[in-house]
């Protein structure tokens, strides 16, 4: 992976709680983290969608080769914020934004940067299982790298077996990798999507509730699937579960009504949070 | 258990946009063509009858003179036989339309409902030349020698079944048309009376109502307007009916009050002469037969189109 | 009608249940009446085609007028061609036009051109042989086998861009998003993904518009125009079936009748069996996800 410049943002804050300017602001002691490389940088960001205003003045530093949580009760700009991390939110017609969002020190935004190339770089896994029909297993996994230009069939073996591997889906499909991908389980097919994204080789991978359609057992191998992908991505999953946060992130934020109420380590969120609203929303109150 | 060394990324870092928009333009030439193709079939058929526009003027709508050899033309008797066929057409095929239509939505057991509708989209799949090749060969030597004698023994009284039977004729071509545009006036027909909300039948079988009461009153009259609408659009398809009608019409440019006498019709005339115009003026006259022919369908399409438009709401009805 | 569901009367309710018990027969004789045509017209079709299709049918040429014998394997090769080159035509417009409407355009053009597209089919097919007539045949000065694939072409157009639009709408937006997230530009993602997915349903409406040109006979009278020989060029006239069926239909001869009945027959064959092949395509669509 491509060493990114250095922030020049100080340590101490780079982990540091962010509060939106909500009335209760509580200011928060500092935890006492390492000090990580920044995958996303988000300064005083904003979304709108028409007239009406999806996200407000956020500003939030990802660590890169962590897992970090996104939560927040429905309609709080949580999946809104996901997909402006890789320009989905541009396939909405009438969106508009402002404010700065790097990406490894390197502008999302900027003037001559193609979504199609941001992509690449920040890959996503949805909500609901979505392997082409068409395709099978194999062709699934290498369609990205194939429509990329990739012909050499080395290259693709290779990739196939890395990307399932990954995805800790290899030794259920290596025998029928060329069965259409719809002819999985739900959960396999969500680990085959997985795999798929990680074929392309993205420093970031994007989760949309990646389990929200899972049985018990199949959300159990994702979660591990996740734990295991921290050592070469940096994985940003939003997830109404929170449960699920605790149990599989390293850094958790707290969307309310748009604005980012909370971000700090997922076991002070869950334990100790700073900020009341936060505390009412893990605490089961609302939401 | 994962290869966490992370190897060189192939993938380029940036990527050239001209592709997207080159096909994005590719495809939107190929749907703006349907504008295209209305402006060009327009302008070809003017290009192509200005000789006789200008002679004639509108002078040409209301001439009964088709005189090739003396090189006179007018539209008269072809607008008067695409209409009366067409009408006739319309007479036969709506109200059979609109109770088969009745049929299959309100009364048809399930199971004959499919095989029902396939018959009537495998007729709609019948070319024009083979009815017309079936209403030389079949349908018009049973019209001479039974129904048209019969009308005329009993109805002969009407200037419409009067004159000398030749069987080729401006009813045979109204018969004809009428098959031809069924399906379509049945399956408008049919989506309009499904579109009609059980509601209205329910509050009339709570009245007490019995079946026709409750396909008059809460059926018919809500689905009016559609119906209308599935019989102009059935019109549009008749006005342009060629290859059938050319076959068992007659062709011959006259006016005349009898069904039974031997027709014309704009499409008929141009299918049969064009290739035989010798002069200039002529196949002007036949282009600008056409550029009538379009006019008029294009018309009454639009008109068709809105009503139905209007009628269903946002969903579109499909046409074919 | 004097409802008056307040006094019933006897003789009244038993009026109101006689009307509706006819009105019901009315109905159902109706539509019989609606789909006898189709019965009888395949009973004449079998009645007197059949015996006519024999093996000179489908290898011979016409034979002049006045000897008996020959049979339409120009005129089956002709329609054959025509049709192969109408889809070279109208595909690729109709279905890129499709791609347009169902993935680029705004809602307000795609309004008009769907407008635009009702109204094109509404264009009667004589007129379309007039067109083609003033654009391909007048300026090369000869009727030919391209003209005629044009005229047809440009008739599938319409037909072949509503229906491709339709299946392209139905494909889930969930698909462009993964594909999309891949990297993977929106061109590509359209004509790989998209296409892909709803391939059988293209094929499925362009087999219906197929369908529906392979019997029209007007647009071709001025640009196929007809031969009785075989076509070796495709810029000079071709034979087709139903330019066959109409000549022989109309002329006076007894055998060319016979042979007309034929053609029809062949004619019908074909468009029943692109029928056919259009339900078996959508019951496979309808089955899998």
């Amino acid at each position: 992976m491509a060493t990114p410049p250095a922030t020049t943002a100080a340590p101490a804050k780079s982990d540091a709680v962010r509060t939106a300017s909500t009335p209760a602001q509580v200011p928060v002691a500092a935890l006492p983290v390492q000090a990580d490389e920044v995958a996303f940088d988000i300064r005083n960001f904003s979304l709108w969608y028409g007239q009406r205003q999806a996200l407000m003045d956020v500003t939030i530093r990802i660590p890169a080769k962590r897992v970090t949580a996104i939560i927040g009760p429905s309609g709080c700009g949580k999946s809104t914020f996901l997909r402006a991390l890789n320009r989905m939110h541009e396939l909405t017609p009438g969106t508009r934004l402002e404010g700065s969002l790097q990406h490894f020190g390197k502008d999302l935004y900027g003037p001559g940067i193609e979504a199609v190339a941001i992509r690449r770089r920040v890959g996503m896994v949805f909500q609901k299982s979505n392997p082409f029909p068409t395709m099978s297993i194999a062709e699934n996994v290498l369609v990205g790298l194939r429509l990329n230009g990739i012909r050499d069939k080395t290259v693709l073996q290779d990739r196939l077996e890395q990307s399932l591997r990954m995805a800790a889906l290899w030794d259920e499909v290596k025998d029928v990798l060329g069965r259409p991908g719809t002819s999985l389980s739900g959960g396999q097919q969500q680990r085959l999507c997985i795999a798929r994204s990680l074929a392309v080789q993205p420093e970031t991978l994007l989760m949309d509730e990646p389990c929200s359609a899972l049985d018990p057992i199949a959300t159990a191998k994702i979660e591990e699937l996740i734990q295991s992908l921290r050592a070469s991505y940096t994985v940003v999953i939003v997830t109404h579960n929170m449960q699920q946060a605790a149990r599989c992130s390293d850094r958790t934020a707290f969307f309310y009504m748009g604005k980012l109420i909370e971000f700090g380590d997922t076991r002070n969120i869950f334990t100790n949070p700073g900020n009341p609203q936060t505390e009412a929303y893990v605490s089961g109150r609302f939401g | 258990m994962s290869p966490s060394s992370s190897p060189e990324r192939p993938l380029p870092e940036t990527s050239s946009k001209v592709p997207d928009i080159a096909f994005k333009w590719v495809a939107a030439a190929a749907a703006a063509m349907i504008v295209v193709l209305i402006v060009l079939v327009g302008w070809e058929l003017y290009h192509g009858s200005r000789m006789s526009l200008s002679k004639f003027g509108f002078g040409f709508l209301w001439s009964s003179q088709w005189d090739p050899v003396q090189d006179k033309y007018g539209a008269l008797p072809f607008i008067f036989g695409t209409l009366v066929s067409s009408l006739l057409a319309l007479l036969i095929a709506v109200p059979l339309g609109v109770a088969t239509a009745l049929f299959l939505t309100e009364l048809a057991p399930q199971r004959l409902r499919q095989p029902v509708v396939m018959a009537i989209e495998m007729l709609a799949a019948v070319p024009s030349v083979i009815f017309g090749l079936w209403g030389i060969f079949v349908m018009i030597p049973w019209l001479r020698d039974d129904l048209f004698l019969w009308l005329k023994r009993y109805f002969g009284l009407l200037p419409l079944f009067q004159g000398p039977i030749y069987g080729v004729s401006m009813l045979a071509a109204g018969i004809v048309i009428a098959i031809m545009i069924l399906p379509i006036i049945t399956s408008i027909s049919r989506e309009i009376l499904r579109s009609v909300p059980n509601l209205q039948r329910e509050a009339a079988y709570a009245l007490g109502a019995t079946r026709w009461e409750v396909l008059k009153i809460a059926v018919l009259s809500y689905a009016r307007r559609g119906l209308f609408g599935a019989a102009v659009l059935g019109l549009g398809r008749a006005l342009g009916e060629t290859m059938a009608v050319t076959m068992v019409i007659g062709n011959r440019p006259q006016i005349s009050a009898s069904l039974f006498a031997p027709g014309y019709t704009l499409a008929s005339v141009i299918a049969n002469e064009f290739t035989e115009a010798t002069s200039d003026l002529y196949q002007n006259s036949l282009f600008e037969l056409g550029l009538v022919l379009m006019g008029v369908a294009i018309l009454v399409n639009i008109a068709a189109q809105i009503m139905l438009k209007s009628m269903t709401g946002s969903g579109p009805i499909k046409v074919h | 009608m004097a409802t008056s569901p307040f006094l019933p009367t006897e003789s009244y309710a038993r009026w109101r249940k006689m009307k509706s018990a006819a009105v019901t027969a009315v109905l159902v004789v109706c539509a019989i009446a609606v789909i006898a045509p189709l019965f009888l017209v395949i009973y004449f079709l079998l009645a007197n085609g059949s015996s006519s299709i024999d093996w000179n049918f489908f290898t011979q040429l016409p034979k002049p007028t006045g000897e008996l014998g020959g049979g339409m394997a120009n005129a089956i090769v002709g329609t054959l061609t025509l049709l192969a080159m109408a889809a070279i035509v109208g595909v690729p417009i109709g279905v890129l036009g499709g791609i347009y409407l169902a993935e680029y355009g705004s809602d307000r053009a795609n309004d008009w051109l769907r407008f635009a597209a009702d109204v094109l089919n509404g264009v009667p097919s004589i007129v379309w042989g007039m067109v083609v007539y003033l654009m391909l045949v007048v300026p090369f000065k000869t009727f030919s086998a391209y003209a005629g694939g044009v005229a047809l072409g440009l008739m599938m157009v319409p037909l072949v861009m509503r229906t491709t639009e339709e299946v392209l709408v139905l494909v889930p937006q969930s698909y462009r998003e993964a594909a999309l997230a891949l990297g993977v530009a929106r061109w590509k993602v359209i004509m790989v993904i998209v296409v892909r997915t709803a391939l059988k349903g293209i094929a499925t409406g362009v087999i219906v518009a197929l369908a529906r040109i392979a019997g029209e006979t007007a647009p071709l009278l001025f640009t196929a125009l007809g031969n009785s020989f075989w076509n070796h060029n495709l810029k000079e006239p071709i034979a087709a079936l139903p330019l066959q069926i109409f000549a022989y239909a109309i002329s006076p001869y007894d055998d060319w009748h016979r042979q007309a009945w034929a053609g029809a027959l062949v004619l019908m064959v074909l468009i029943l069996a692109l029928n056919v092949t259009v339900r078996i395509l959508s019951r496979d669509r309808n089955q899998s996800p």
